[in-house]
């Protein structure tokens, strides 16, 4: 008898269990975009954006899972149902919001050319023409130089290391990348060899209105619970020292 | 000593994902390969077109798309399959789940294949002549024919698993943590490309130099007699 | 499934055939001449010869091709010497990193298939061929090789198939080929099972037509056997 209502007890909390991981939240990030989302020598997912997430996780008081998954298959995830959530630096584009809903931003950076140090090339009409530009593949900044630069030959990166990794062999004559990432990079492998280009680009029209949050579109409830949340977290503090943690100058959105 | 600038544990988890992968893919791919072994062999022309259409789809198209439509596809087919039954809940095909059905889907088309031609190879008069012994269908199966198939399948399907043993890299490109994907988290950290990508290939040579041995031992005792009497 | 978009797809998937076809044809021409002075030494040639064949086939079908790939790509140029070397101007460009190891790849393939060919030839042959007063020269080209030749060929048809199939590899040394193209179209239009269908199909047509080519090479060198 005590063991029947013992197992009864077991299968009765792990109804609860299953009940509550229902109400976790599943949330996507890249893991190799570094200082925003990277994966330590441990294997655990870090970073700002990271950060970001766990802090609107702990405002909604919501369980949340974040995991790693490859960028370009990375809103396909979430418009099949993969997860609940993306947030890893994407910008907020028309045609991305065709596909998903965002929240307001959270950050806002430019985009920024990097070449070395004794090249002449810059965002400039004409100045990109027969060049070799490296970018990562699916984002904005592959958009604004098939719009703007039809002339300068794009190659496509799964990951922002491996585009890194050809402008230091040399295969690249430049990259094109958010600006504060690409300034982490110069810092920490580039210092002397590369810098940025003239004035990061900040192009609504390819580069959108910074960084949101994107949910899947027939989910507003957990948008609205995000932007809330998102603005809490801007007002209290909390975003601030979060930000103050990774950057020493301000990433606000305007 | 496997401490490479602090990636060594890191990969060897990664390994120990990709053994994983490719141990489960094996499994369900000798499952997948029975099945379609007797559906080629079977005497209803649907199921034989049916086993054709499946050798031919997966013979034919590369893994790397196949592990890229099912990541990508699989799920929206799995859901709505499961909303028609009537199952609301969301189900996920992972990474794992995706490359598994890849690879495994990928073994049984070759292994249907090698099956066939293994039972085929199996002389039809010692099926008749246990059946005259008075042997049942079980029983010869179980004692005449798959004793016979196994010795003459063993090589093709040992290659066909290290050839699913290499591919369990390519699902390193929809994001599984497994030794590749590792290697080039590492890679990225360390900006050691050569020593890296050399150390995946050492430890992949190493997985690949077992499963010879362990093919060769296999191959050892399922031939032990038959050998022995053709030396004479 | 959104049938508009797959028709959409085409042509810009079928730019991507050239690309995969062109890489197939050079590494398996290339891969061809690697492969038979290769199978030669791990059948003939002194130990070291035959030491470094052994060495070479276990290595490249051992690893997977995509370590290879990564290898010679981004593994190479971790090297100054690499980078300041007559060969970066090739080595510098992902369509010969590919080619380059796609060729080494197959070639390891290619040289236990026509290993297999040779051996298959039987020895009394090659006794009848010397006692007739052949050179072993001439021996190998009239006797043995054109009976490999026919031994190896289901083996190797298989080895172009798989080629082709591999060829999707170079996508992720930014090769647009038809893969490259088919996960830049997804990527654009978050449409994976339209898209990735349509490549499926445009392997499949390639794989199957180079199927039956081989089989009916296959039945025309039979028919001169009867």
């Amino acid at each position: 008898m005590q063991t029947k209502l013992l197992s009864l007890s077991i299968i009765a909390g792990s109804m609860v269990v299953s009940a509550a991981q229902a109400d976790t939240i599943r949330i996507a990030t890249e893991g190799a975009y570094p200082p925003f989302n990277y994966i330590d020598e441990s294997g655990e997912l870090k970073g700002f954006d990271v950060d970001i997430a766990k802090a609107l996780c702990e405002e909604m008081q919501a369980d949340c899972e974040i995991i790693a998954q490859a960028w370009d298959g990375i809103i396909p995830g979430l418009v099949t149902g993969r997860y609940d959530a993306i947030v890893a630096s994407m910008s907020i584009t028309e045609r991305r919001k065709e596909a998903v809903n965002f929240t307001r931003p959270y950050y806002q950076v430019g985009a920024a050319l990097v070449a070395p140090v004794d090249s002449d090339i810059a965002f400039e009409p004409g100045r990109l023409d027969g060049k070799v530009i490296g970018v990562q593949r699916a984002t904005t900044y592959a958009n604004l130089l098939a719009g703007e630069y039809p002339e300068a030959t794009v190659n496509n990166y799964d990951t922002v290391e491996n585009h890194n990794l050809d402008l230091q062999s040399g295969r690249l004559d430049g990259v094109v990348g958010q600006a504060v990432l690409m300034q982490e990079w110069i810092n920490e492998h580039g210092k002397g060899a590369y810098e940025i280009k003239g004035e990061p680009v900040l192009d609504v029209d390819y580069i959108g209105e910074g960084a949101g949050i994107a949910v899947n579109k027939n989910n507003p409830e957990l948008l609205e619970r995000l932007d809330t949340a998102l603005a809490t977290i801007l007002e209290n503090g909390v975003y601030d020292d979060i930000s103050a943690s990774y950057f020493p100058f301000s990433i606000r959105p305007q | 000593m496997f401490d490479l600038f602090g990636f060594g544990h890191l990969l060897l988890q990664g390994t120990w994902v990709t053994v994983q992968l490719a141990l489960i893919s094996l499994v369900l791919g000798l499952g997948f390969s029975l099945l379609g072994a007797a559906m080629k062999l079977s005497d209803f022309r649907l199921l034989r077109f049916a086993a054709g259409v499946y050798t031919t789809l997966f013979r034919g198209i590369p893994e790397l798309v196949v592990i890229l439509f099912i990541y990508f596809g699989g799920v929206v087919i799995v859901n709505a399959v499961a909303r028609q039954l009537g199952y609301d809940r969301y189900i996920d095909v992972s990474a794992f789940a995706a490359g598994v059905a890849a690879l495994s889907l990928t073994f049984g088309a070759y292994g249907t294949e090698i099956l066939r031609g293994a039972i085929l190879a199996v002389p039809k008069g010692q099926v008749e002549a246990a059946r005259a012994c008075g042997m049942t269908s079980l029983t010869i199966g179980w004692r005449i024919v798959l004793p016979q198939v196994w010795r003459y399948a063993l090589p093709g399907l040992g290659n066909t698993f290290l050839i699913i043993l290499k591919e369990t890299a390519l699902v390193s490109v929809i994001g599984l943590d497994e030794l590749m994907r590792r290697t080039e988290v590492a890679v990225g950290y360390t900006k050691q490309p050569f020593t890296f990508f050399l150390t995946a290939a050492l430890i992949y040579l190493g997985l690949t130099a077992i499963v010879m041995l362990v093919q060769r031992k296999l191959e050892q005792r399922a031939n032990r007699g038959v050998i022995a009497r053709s030396a004479v | 499934m959104n049938v508009s978009l797959m028709i959409e797809s085409l042509p810009a998937l079928l730019q991507g055939v050239w690309v995969t076809l062109e890489l197939v044809v050079a590494a398996l021409l290339i891969g061809f001449c690697i492969a038979l002075p290769t199978a030669l030494a791990r059948l003939h040639g002194n130990a070291l010869l035959r030491s470094i064949a052994v060495s070479y086939i276990f290595f490249f079908r051992g690893t997977p091709l995509l370590v290879q790939i990564f290898l010679v790509y981004y593994g190479l140029s971790q090297f100054d010497f690499v980078r300041e070397s007559a060969l970066w101007p090739i080595l510098r460009q992902p369509y010969w990193c590919a080619l380059i190891a796609f060729s080494l790849n197959t070639g390891a393939y290619t040289a236990e298939v026509i290993r297999g060919g040779i051996q298959a030839v039987p020895s009394g042959q090659i006794e009848a061929a010397r006692a007739c007063g052949m050179t072993p020269t001439t021996t190998f080209v009239r006797i043995v090789w054109p009976q490999a030749l026919r031994h190896s060929l289901p083996a190797y048809g298989n080895e172009m198939i798989l080629m082709v199939k591999a060829s999707s590899l170079a996508s992720t040394v930014t090769l647009l080929d038809i893969t490259g193209v088919a996960r830049n179209l997804v990527a654009e239009t978050y449409m994976p099972i339209e898209i990735l269908s349509m490549a499926a199909l445009i392997y499949l047509a390639m794989t199957f037509t180079l199927g039956q080519g081989v089989l009916a090479m296959e039945r025309r060198l039979a028919a001169g056997r009867s």
